[in-house]
């Protein structure tokens, strides 16, 4: 009892200590906030919307920036700003539950593949370079082309588009980790396997892990926001940042702003998640790349 | 290297292998009768069964995959839905224009982008790494068609410098091949920047100092020489990215690529040019980086193919 009380408390000081070093990274404290700014954007965005983000207004539209409208109004006359405040839900939403989805998976399976090792190592690993024989977006198209379009199944796609990387990633360190001597020396004490891969080896890779979410949730919006903008994903007139500038392209010459305000969302969202990733990596991993 | 080079092209094998079944089983997963899908909205029940046996769908999978990997073989990947022509002829009208997009992309990407690495190393901690810095971590979070779309309003909308749709033409290049190369391009300023300053900090380059080189010559000729060699890889496997993100910029140019064809064929639900496309594009990226990896050993005579 006295000794896990004192590993609680070591465990404290080593994040105590961790955010000391991340709050002297300046580019990853930028990052920081930026992230906090568009989670509270994706919770409470509709609540902060001056207007509602579907309501019509045919007497004003695309009007430009107004007292009235801040961020001035599209080609249906709704405010662009409560737009792209209620739409942080939809890229935030699905880069961060695609990742989160992407990484449980992807861990659990690169963690079977690094420390079983065998048969199903090999063939894990084939499936993961089929997977990623696609470039970029396209493995998220072909789901899409299969499954249809959508909320649901773009978190599907960009689900299934992340997995062979965290795999990849967790089989690597599983697979370098398995040899260290605690693992040994677990392995002689006859713990079970399942026990030695969740308990011993699983929290000693929880760091680049995290890194990597970080970094991919950007990512993942960008491909989210890509294949609404191709009108594989989300639907107008949900006011999802990807589907407003697919619909601003057409009224580009007459209101600019239609595309500009969304862009810009989207740009700083994912810009907040990289600087974010960054910091962390540099923090808690300078090993990795 | 030949034998270096006959094992790895062995290597590519199961996984194209794997690739083909992935793509053969795609027009399966479709949702609907392919059969039905191929006669076309107004075939008669009669005329569906026969494209059944055209196509050979009345047999069992595995015999159809055959089939399938038989007629690849032979260049015959069946008639496009949409325009009854074979698919291969419809995906070479628009293989030429993406290939020049993306050597252009991928052009602009490793000159700018290692110009502005070197630059920002050599000058390490001044006015311009900040600006470098700074905006080679935006140009990886700005999405491609935005910044298409913002090119499109300034110079094509506005001062008419550049038409508004792209086109295999010089002028109708520049926007779509600018818009797609700057995720690469910051990459590769990113990469060189860090790969500059690595090589910079090493025993050789403080020797080529100590014998009395001038401060060009160590730059240029050993630090940038070394330098250069992780950079050749980043920018290759960049290039392969690129023939992905190529999709996206074709359809916000309109530019009739091998992207605008495969977004053309959800819409027509052309499944049998989207399976050839899918195909392709691995393929592509396979042998890119295949390409990448022995170039890298091309170029660093300390590596050693066994």
């Amino acid at each position: 009892m006295a000794s896990g009380a004192a590993a609680l408390h070591g465990r404290e000081r080593r994040g105590l200590d961790l955010w000391r070093r991340f709050r002297r990274h300046r580019s990853g404290m930028v990052g920081l906030s930026v992230t906090l700014l568009f989670v509270l954007m994706a919770v409470f965005g509709r609540l902060l919307a001056p207007y509602d983000p579907a309501q019509p207004d045919y007497l004003h539209v695309n009007a430009g920036i107004s007292a009235a409208h801040w961020m001035g109004t599209d080609n249906f006359g709704r405010d662009i700003l409560s737009r792209t405040l209620t739409g942080a839900r939809y890229s935030l939403g699905i880069g961060v539950l695609a990742t989160v989805f992407s990484s449980l998976i992807g861990s659990i399976w690169g963690l079977l593949a690094g420390y079983l090792g065998g048969w199903f190592d090999g063939l894990s690993g084939r499936v993961i370079d089929i997977m990623l024989a696609f470039p970029g977006l396209l493995l998220a198209i072909g789901i899409i082309a299969i499954a249809g379009p959508g909320f649901r199944n773009v978190i599907l796609a960009t689900t299934i588009f992340g997995i062979p990387i965290f795999a990849r990633l967790v089989r690597g360190s599983a697979l370098a980790l398995k040899e260290r001597a605690y693992i040994e020396a677990s392995q002689a004490l006859a713990a079970g396997s399942s026990r030695i891969m969740f308990l011993h080896v699983l929290p000693n890779i929880l760091a680049p892990i995290l890194v990597y979410v970080t970094l991919r949730i950007g990512t993942v919006i960008l491909i989210a926001a890509s294949l609404s903008f191709l009108g594989l994903g989300v639907q107008p007139p949900t006011p999802e940042w990807g589907a407003m500038l697919s619909e601003a392209q057409l009224y580009l010459a007459i209101d600019p702003l239609m595309a500009i305000v969304p862009g810009v969302a989207i740009s700083i969202a994912v810009l907040g998640f990289n600087l974010l990733g960054d910091g962390l990596r540099d923090v808690l991993d300078p090993r990795i790349r | 290297m030949w034998r270096y080079l006959i094992r790895r092209l062995l290597e590519l094998i199961p996984t194209l292998f794997g690739v083909s079944i992935a793509v053969f089983l795609f027009i399966h997963a479709i949702p609907g009768d392919p059969a039905r899908l191929a006669a076309g909205q107004d075939a008669t029940q009669a005329g569906v069964e026969d494209m059944r046996v055209r196509l050979g769908l009345d047999h069992s999978l595995p015999v159809q995959y055959l089939y399938f990997l038989r007629n690849a073989v032979h260049g015959d990947f069946g008639l496009s839905y949409r325009q009854q022509v074979p698919v291969l002829e419809v995906v070479r009208e628009h293989f030429l224009p993406t290939l020049l997009l993306s050597l252009s992309a991928i052009v602009i990407a490793f000159v700018v982008g290692l110009l502005a690495g070197v630059l920002a190393a050599t000058r390490r901690n001044s006015w311009t790494d900040l600006v470098v810095t700074t905006l080679s971590a935006t140009g990886i979070s700005v999405p491609s068609f935005f910044l298409g779309i913002l090119l499109i309003y300034l110079f094509a909308v506005n001062l008419h410098w550049f038409p508004v749709s792209g086109s295999s033409s010089l002028r109708g290049l520049v926007l779509p091949s600018v818009s797609l190369a700057l995720a690469p391009l910051a990459t590769i300023a990113r990469f060189v920047r860090s790969s500059f300053l690595e090589v910079a900090g090493e025993d050789f380059v403080r020797t080529a100092t100590a014998k009395g080189l001038g401060y060009a010559a160590v730059t240029y000729k050993h630090a940038l020489r070394n330098a250069l060699i992780p950079v050749v890889t980043m920018t290759g496997l960049q290039f392969g990215f690129l023939l992905g993100g190529a999709v996206v910029i074709e359809t916000v140019f309109n530019y009739t690529g091998l992207g605008w064809l495969l977004i053309q064929s959800i819409g027509f639900r052309d499944y049998p040019v989207l399976q050839v496309l899918l195909l392709l594009f691995a393929l592509e990226f396979m042998l890119v980086n295949l390409l990448v990896d022995l170039t890298y050993g091309a170029l660093d005579p300390r590596i050693r193919y066994g």
